[in-house]
């Protein structure tokens, strides 16, 4: 077997592929925070909290309702969207007028509440959840094993990501959500009920936190956790990327994951503080991050 | 009806597309009109004249429903605009074009311009708004900041001509630019109403407003002072200079 750098290549490509699979997660993640800050000027702290809500919402459907995980991948999105709704409605609506801080300190109460809740009926251990039928097995590409479920996630997410970036920055829906990005006030006295596209931009990037969690189910157990581990890594990716950018959250999110996953291969120690580190460097020179508009 | 309003009204009452009556606005604690009334009949150009500060930018935000604390009444072809939000007094066929422009870096000229979704029949076809202002024709997949002010203020204009608004509120539409430009937008505004547009219009510059109004409204303080017929305009040369301080 051949050698790359004195790697052999199935570790090499084999943390690619885990880089690719986090990517996928950093992506999904940064990209709806990135949505909703852009409209909603909040930092959604709740983020990873809901992304938890999202994989456990696909348990409980699978454990109490019978329905897989098609049926989930579909329906949790739905729930938890809805879910991230009355919490707009009830609760983030009266912070938009307030600095950006206020809307960080109540959806970071909001997922401490969340997850003590799951915390207290489930502990801390994972609940299981199986890959789908169809998904099962892998690929044997000569140089690796690359296993299918884990193709499905970066397929799926790709195309996720893809699909937000077409409808924000090539539909008409998309230029109301830009242009209400930058005035609002503007956009409503030209007779588009903003705060409406407001409350569905939040169930939408809400919504993707929970199809991130579905899909993470398999992978991962479905723990209280699960979401407080990734969120801090998520909004490291955020700050590299540029607050609000969606291309830039999408690319930075897969290629931070790569890099994290390169890192464990040529120099373990640093794999858990590098994306840190670039996000220093980039603060330092760059503070508006790497795709980010100045103000 | 208040007493200035009877002074003020003038023989178009009947037939007022848009009737505004005692109207107070705020601005957080700082009460900015003080009970406005004037009113514009169906087809008419009418400015708001009046210094910095005299509460006629505000008005066309109250009117718009852009600023939301507001008293008295606002009447636009029968239907009562207090207590409605923005996006529905548009919907009802008000185009605004605010003093900033509002032309947003994000969309292309072209996306800008299709921006407003149509909220009546009756708009402008794109190929009259090309025709009325070429220049945008060959900048649509500019940015629409790129355009330089003249061609910025000409895309939002023309972006409220599209929607089938039938009264549009101009805010300084000819503020900072070149004379050359200000004629354009002159003829413009003249062939916008002999299409039937209803147009109001804020203004510093009275010498471009008397060249296309049919009267003008004189602010102060946060209410309507005076009106004047713009055949009116020459006689009364020393009133309206002494008014705005020029």
């Amino acid at each position: 077997m051949f050698e790359l750098l004195g790697i052999p290549p199935q570790a090499l490509f084999g943390q690619i592929m885990l880089g690719l699979i986090n990517g996928a997660f950093y992506a999904m993640l940064s990209l709806g925070l990135a949505v909703i800050f852009g409209l909603l000027n909040i930092i959604n702290f709740a983020h990873g909290a809901l992304y938890m809500v999202g994989a456990f919402t696909a348990w409980f459907l699978l454990q109490y309702l019978g329905i897989g995980y098609w049926g989930a991948l579909l329906l949790a999105p739905i729930l938890v969207g809805a879910f991230g709704v009355v919490i707009e409605r009830t609760m983030l609506r009266h912070l938009y007028k307030l600095d950006h801080l206020y809307g960080l300190l109540l959806t970071f109460g909001l997922a401490l509440v969340i997850q003590g809740l799951f915390q207290n009926k489930f502990g801390s251990s994972g609940q299981p959840y199986a890959i789908p039928s169809v998904l099962q097995g892998g690929q044997n590409l000569g140089f690796m094993f690359f296993p299918n479920y884990r193709a499905w996630v970066v397929v799926a997410s790709l195309g996720m990501c893809l699909a937000t970036w077409y409808v924000i920055e090539r539909t008409k829906l998309g230029s109301y959500l830009r242009a209400a990005t930058e005035n609002p006030t503007l956009v409503q006295a030209f007779g588009i009920n903003v705060p409406r596209m407001i409350m569905l931009t939040y169930g939408f990037g809400v919504g993707l936190a929970a199809f991130a969690g579905v899909l993470a189910a398999p992978i991962y157990q479905v723990s209280p956790l699960m979401g407080a581990d990734l969120i801090i890594v998520v909004f490291a990716v955020v700050v590299i990327g540029g607050m609000g950018s969606i291309l830039g959250s999408i690319i930075t999110g897969f290629t931070l994951g790569i890099v994290e996953g390169l890192t464990k291969v040529f120099y373990p120690e640093a794999s858990n503080i590098v994306i840190f580190v670039i996000m220093a460097i980039v603060l330092l020179l760059k503070p508006a991050g790497l795709f980010g508009r100045t103000a | 009806m208040t007493d200035a309003a009877a002074r003020l009204t003038p023989e178009v009452e009947a037939d007022a597309l848009l009737a505004v009556r005692g109207l107070h606005a705020w601005y957080g604690e700082s009460h900015v009109l003080h009970g406005v009334d004037f009113e514009i009949g169906s087809g008419e150009v009418v400015t708001l004249l009046g210094r910095n500060g005299a509460g006629k930018t505000t008005t066309l935000k109250s009117i718009m429903g852009i600023i939301d604390a507001r008293k008295g009444s606002i009447r636009f072809d029968g239907t009562e605009l207090i207590g409605l939000p923005s996006n529905r007094i548009a919907r009802l066929g008000l185009g605004f074009v605010p003093e900033e422009r509002g032309i947003f870096a994000s969309l292309s000229v072209e996306e800008n311009l299709l921006l407003p979704p149509e909220v009546r029949p009756g708009g402008l076809s794109l190929e009259t708004i090309y025709e009325l202002f070429p220049n945008l024709r060959e900048r649509l997949y500019s940015q629409g900041t790129k355009l330089s002010g003249g061609e910025q203020q000409m895309l939002a204009i023309a972006r409220i001509l599209r929607t089938g608004a039938r009264l549009l509120l101009l805010d300084e539409p000819t503020e900072g630019l070149a004379p050359v430009i200000v004629q354009q937008i002159g003829r413009t505004i003249r062939r916008l109403k002999e299409q039937g547009f209803t147009i109001l219009l804020v203004e510093q510059n009275f010498h471009f407003a008397a060249t296309i109004a049919d009267r003008h409204y004189i602010m102060e303080h946060g209410r309507v002072v005076d009106m004047m017929a713009d055949a009116d305009l020459s006689a009364r040369q020393a009133e309206l200079q002494a008014y705005l301080g020029v």
